[in-house]
């Protein structure tokens, strides 16, 4: 469920960061001014609480594997969805940098999928209509469930779209729809049930939690209001924003989107450095005749050099998209090797200093 | 639970490293955020296809894992164990890119191989970085970079706390785990129902837990600020590193340096 960086575009990750960020900005305003000081340990604490409930399992009957909680909804209806949203975001981002769950850029995302969807959209809008005011067992038990699955098919689709619009990954829409969407309602059910027994036992042990974080409802619908408006801002600006950048200076990570590179720009320029070293490569070259017949730079070739940008288009077109060849593949070894040597005599000097 | 205990263990081993005491260590954690950063951006914002371009860009990590005098086979551990769900994905795109991207002579290799590769190289790449920040900065640290660079100060205390107690709780999960799969038989007693009551105790016990550390925190005059081994200075040292870094990140994402090298090389004219 956590996306990761590598299929994520600087696009779709900055607008989500963005819209994130000023969630997070929102909701440590809100927490700071109803504070309530007890909820400073108390968030803390229960945000390290989710780690310790994922090291707890329970058999799932007739399938032989088990499952556990995963704990956003829960800290939702135990915390309420402002000071629950900064709990679920501060463990990701511990997720993140320590277990490499998803990377720095994929926060943004993650913490979208993970936190604002499940509080501040399955909590209020499904959990808290179906659970009602009142806390008689049963119906937080179904609501718990509603909201456990919805939260996460939300959660699987925004992955979907997230993965989609950065098109790293050339997994067709559709079939990662199907892929994500069974698995992640295999996986909200068993959430919803362990959430349901937490809650239904919390609600006979200790009934005035859940009490409190029931009536601590009457302001939330104006700023759940405004949540979500500012959100939008956010991530529309933002998006705006970037896209307007990357159209214009076409970079690659428009290429599956738009079919147009950022090659031509960039290596347009290369040619400049070309030209200076044309001379000292034949000298240099100790592995001549290595270079392979490519179609696409045999077409470039003909092109006027005058014209870089349409020098680069006419090889991103021609099929040769790497750009590369045997000549990148033997520059990256040597590049790697160069890395590796780097390393390693730095690692002896600050050994014998 | 043996492998999440495991990853407990090695989220402690990687928290000492930071407490190292090399140059690296020493510098503002501002500078090491903001470079890793724009290290990750560098690499992402490289199209599917690209491969060789990003090659140079195992320079950062190299550097940091020698200079911070930190165990390379530890963190290539780590990268490894995350690799599998990024292939997860990169796996399906030779399926549904089958179109001939690179020539090698008779064989022609189909785009999704070339773009499977790249995202294995971006998530070696990104998850390093990470991992490295972590490993010569420090959490704690990295929270106080944040809250200087602006990120509001109810969220990085929410960090500190998480993290402060993350340990002892994970540790009263694990025995909590281990006493009731002990005492169960042949499956039974590991049901949802008794499990219910063992994770609303923990939450219960956690609760009054957040009572005690606020009474604790009151008697002690808490204000909301946890204070740093170091103190914070932004200096000539951090701004070299952040221009330095960055600027060899911009010139290798603008230029692809294995393919001016490789040509070099082969002699190949473009």
């Amino acid at each position: 469920m956590h996306m990761a960086d590598a299929l994520l575009s600087p696009a779709v990750g900055g607008t989500l960061w963005a819209a994130s960020a000023g969630t997070i900005a929102h909701c440590s305003a809100k927490v700071r001014k109803d504070l309530d000081d007890r909820k400073v340990p108390l968030m803390g604490v229960l945000g390290a609480f989710l780690f310790a409930a994922q090291m707890i399992n329970f058999s799932i009957p007739g399938t032989g594997s088990s499952g556990h909680l995963g704990g956003g909804l829960l800290l939702a209806i135990l915390l309420g969805p402002h000071a629950a949203f900064l709990a679920i975001a501060s463990v990701l981002v511990v997720q993140a940098l320590f277990f490499a769950d998803g990377g720095l850029l994929a926060l943004g995302c993650n913490i979208f999928n993970l936190g604002f969807l499940p509080t501040f959209v399955a909590y209020p809008f499904l959990y808290r209509k179906i659970a009602g005011k009142r806390t008689e067992p049963a119906r937080p038990v179904i609501a718990a469930i509603v909201a456990a699955v919805a939260g996460l098919q939300m959660g699987a689709f925004a992955v979907v779209l997230e993965t989609a619009a950065s098109g790293i990954s050339s997994l067709p829409f559709r079939a990662f729809v199907v892929l994500m969407q069974p698995i992640h309602l295999a996986i909200g059910i068993v959430e919803g049930f362990a959430t349901a027994a937490v809650v239904s036992f919390v609600c006979k042990m200790r009934p005035e939690i859940l009490q409190a974080a029931a009536e601590a409802r009457p302001s939330a619908g104006h700023s759940l209001r405004n949540v979500l408006l500012s959100f939008l801002a956010a991530a529309a600006l933002t998006g705006g924003v970037v896209s307007w950048f990357a159209s214009g200076a076409p970079d690659g990570l428009e290429w599956s989107v738009a079919k147009v590179t950022g090659k031509e720009d960039l290596e347009g320029q290369e040619h400049g450095i070309h030209g200076v070293l044309s001379a000292l490569q034949e000298k240099a070259a100790f592995l001549p005749g290595y270079t392979l017949k490519k179609p696409a730079e045999a077409k470039s070739e003909g092109t006027p050099q005058g014209d870089p940008g349409r020098d680069g288009k006419a090889k991103t077109e021609g099929g040769g998209r790497l750009g590369t060849s045997v000549s990148g593949l033997v520059g990256a070894t040597i590049t790697l090797a160069l890395v590796l040597l780097a390393g390693f005599l730095l690692k002896r000097r600050s050994r014998a200093a | 639970m043996a492998s999440f205990e495991g990853s407990i263990l090695d989220f402690r081993r990687l928290d000492r490293l930071a407490a190292g005491e090399t140059a690296l260590h020493r510098l503002d954690a501002r500078a090491k955020v903001l470079v890793t950063i724009v290290f990750i951006l560098s690499v992402v914002s490289f199209d599917r296809y690209a491969l060789a371009p990003l090659v140079p860009f195992f320079l950062y990590p190299a550097v940091v894992l020698a200079r911070g005098s930190l165990p390379a086979g530890y963190f290539a551990r780590k990268v490894a164990l995350v690799l599998p769900f990024a292939l997860a994905v990169g796996m399906l795109n030779p399926l549904f890119d089958r179109e001939v991207a690179v020539r090698l002579g008779p064989f022609g290799i189909p785009g999704g191989w070339v773009s499977c590769a790249s995202i294995v190289v971006r998530a070696v790449l990104t998850v390093s970085a990470a991992l490295l920040l972590v490993g010569v900065t420090g959490f704690p640290e990295i929270c106080r970079a944040m809250e200087r660079l602006g990120v509001p100060q109810a969220f990085t205390v929410q960090l500190l706390f998480l993290y402060r107690y993350i340990f002892v709780l994970t540790e009263e999960g694990a025995r909590s785990s281990r006493a009731r799969e002990l005492r169960s038989f042949g499956g039974k007693g590991l049901g949802i129902a008794s499990y219910g009551s063992l994770v609303g105790h923990l939450l219960l016990r956690t609760w009054m837990r957040a009572d005690r550390i606020h009474m604790a925190m009151l008697s002690r005059g808490f204000t909301g600020e946890f204070h740093a081994r170091r103190p914070p200075r932004f200096g000539g040292k951090e701004a070299l590193f952040l221009l330095g870094w960055s600027t060899l990140f911009v010139v290798l994402r603008l230029h692809n340096i294995p393919q001016l090298l490789g040509s070099l090389v082969t002699g190949g004219v473009r």
